[in-house]
């Protein structure tokens, strides 16, 4: 039921708030637009949808990737590497990766892109590392006597073993590339940040509410959804 | 038949094992036992390479171990431990068939051999292969690491200390179970153990394990009786060495065959121990000895007082 009560609720919004020119205008009755009318509410939703997946699927391929390596005996020494790497991508402010990335990739989806992705990176990174650490020791040896291979072993015992804490941070990575995405609006991306950027910009309180309203459940229904996903992993994965 | 030759093993500047050889037959139920820190367990993992050794060689069939393909040699050979290490996300059924899947059995082969293991072992509530680990017992779990040890019917099993976590109702039932499918199936098992109770309770032959070196190896009997030092006395029990040896020897190789007793009969293939409880219990000094339900003798408690064979 929690799962679901996200998402119906961005429904709800999706399907109700371009009619609600008059209740905003009721609201706020000094605003000659009180509905953001630019673009459409879905296909900002859609938009914004498809950069956070599309960003978080690069983290997620590059966390994991590193988590793994990182774990691996041959690997081990550069973990503290890797860690001071992904940490120090974290601290940047987005914005700061915004204004450097502009000038490389121009505006638009690609520097918030690349944002995203750095940001998301670490969240999975920290999970891989610490859910390949966490498996039963037990287990593990077990599977060294029985024969497993190297990357079987990593393949049939670990991952799956790790795979609770590892969705955990998949999790919280799309959490935070949702709300960070609306700052890709300042350089041109189209995202649900567009009405708050511009109702910000152009003193329109509305737009800014619509914006925020739709971005909130946005990332409620993520969390919801994904949560629900870990939660059936991690089931049977003590 | 494995046979260590002149192994050595050290951790750092600690010696583990100390030019140790030894050989365990075909078919044998073999225990190393010893004291914590006696080698015994790094001593086991040699065979399967879990322990690389610095020195001397280790040859399963006369082939050394470290010549073999380490994969196809750890899938050759069974393994259970302690701690059992069953894999939690996988079902009952699943982790037994671990080893036959590594060796692409066929799903239908792989479904009859776990069956035959489940009843083998005794495990045989209805849908217990389609459980999770964490909803057995601790002495159900290592059943199933015992069957998943047994399950590409290995010619060698490796256990280490395979009951030790486990109550003493449920570790004699183990062992009894444990004993039996050796018997059955002529597997080579080489146990470790720091129960001296177990070691001569399960092993054909028991290699006592002191700093790394097998301080003496012989039938539980040789050792009960003939410690070839102190050391050994002590391990063995000193005083009690004689209870130990009641536990280890069968009624029927003591009994009077013929005479008569009153009272609730003992089996012949029970042991001295069983039929001095059976005395205890009953407050008598001779008990009737029944093979297969037929009145075959007597056992008379003067003669398990005397008696030195």
């Amino acid at each position: 039921m929690k799962a679901i009560a996200a998402p119906l609720l961005l429904v709800a919004l999706l399907l109700v708030l371009p009619h609600s020119a008059p209740w905003f205008h009721a609201w706020m009755p000094t605003l000659s637009h009180p509905l953001y009318a630019r673009t459409s509410f879905l296909a900002l939703t859609l938009s914004h949808l498809w950069l956070v997946a599309l960003a978080t699927l690069v983290a997620v391929a590059v966390g994991l990737t590193l988590g793994v390596l990182a774990t691996r005996p041959a690997g081990r020494s550069l973990l503290p590497t890797v860690r001071a790497i992904a940490v120090i991508g974290q601290t940047f402010p987005p914005v700061a990766v915004l204004a450097i990335a502009v000038p490389l990739l121009g505006f638009g989806a690609a520097p918030t892109l690349l944002a995203l992705a750095l940001y998301g990176v670490l969240p999975v990174l920290g999970q891989t590392v610490a859910g390949l650490d966490n498996v039963s020791p037990a287990a593990l040896h077990a599977a060294d006597g029985m024969g497993y291979g190297r990357w079987r072993k990593l393949w049939d015992v670990e991952l799956p073993l790790a795979a609770g804490p590892i969705m955990a941070g998949v999790r919280l990575s799309a959490i935070v590339g949702v709300g960070t995405a609306t700052i890709g609006s300042a350089v041109g991306a189209t995202t649900l940040g567009s009405p708050i950027v511009e109702g910000l910009v152009g003193n329109n309180t509305a737009y800014v509410v619509q914006g925020a309203l739709l971005v909130g459940a946005l990332a409620l229904s993520i969390d919801g959804l994904l949560g629900s996903v870990e939660r059936r992993i991690r089931r049977n994965r003590r | 038949m494995i046979e260590f030759d002149h192994v050595h093993k050290r951790f750092g500047e600690h010696v583990v094992i100390d030019d140790l050889s030894l050989r365990v037959e075909d078919g044998e139920f073999f225990v190393l036992v010893g004291p914590s820190g006696s080698g015994k367990s790094t001593l086991l993992r040699t065979v399967n390479r879990l322990v690389h050794i610095d020195a001397g060689s280790v040859r399963i069939d006369g082939t050394d171990v470290a010549t073999q393909d380490v994969e196809t040699l750890r899938r050759g050979i069974g393994y259970a431990i302690q701690s059992v290490g069953l894999f939690p996300h996988r079902t009952v059924g699943e982790n037994i068939a671990t080893v036959p899947r590594l060796l692409g059995w066929s799903r239908a082969d792989i479904d009859a051999r776990v069956q035959e293991l489940l009843v083998l072992l005794k495990l045989d509530e209805p849908g217990i292969a389609d459980r999770y680990p964490d909803t057995l017992s601790g002495g159900q779990q290592q059943r199933v690491g015992v069957a998943r040890a047994l399950a590409a019917r290995p010619r060698i099993v490796l256990m280490d200390e395979p009951f030790g976590a486990l109550d003493p109702v449920t570790r004699e039932s183990l062992q009894a179970s444990l004993k039996s499918i050796q018997r059955d199936t002529a597997t080579t098992i080489l146990f470790v153990t720091h129960d001296m109770d177990e070691a001569f309770g399960l092993g054909h032959r028991v290699a006592l394990m002191l700093d790394g070196t097998v301080a003496q190896v012989g039938t539980p009997l040789e050792l009960i009786r003939h410690p070839v030092n102190e050391r050994v006395r002590e391990f063995v029990g000193g005083s009690r060495a004689r209870l130990r040896e009641l536990a280890v020897r069968r009624v029927r190789d003591s009994m009077r065959q013929g005479e008569v007793a009153d009272g609730d009969a003992v089996e012949g293939g029970a042991s001295l121990q069983d039929a001095l409880g059976a005395m205890l219990t009953q407050g008598r000094d001779r008990l009737p000895v029944h093979e297969g339900g037929q009145p075959a003798g007597a056992i008379l408690l003067a003669d398990l007082v005397a008696s030195r064979g």
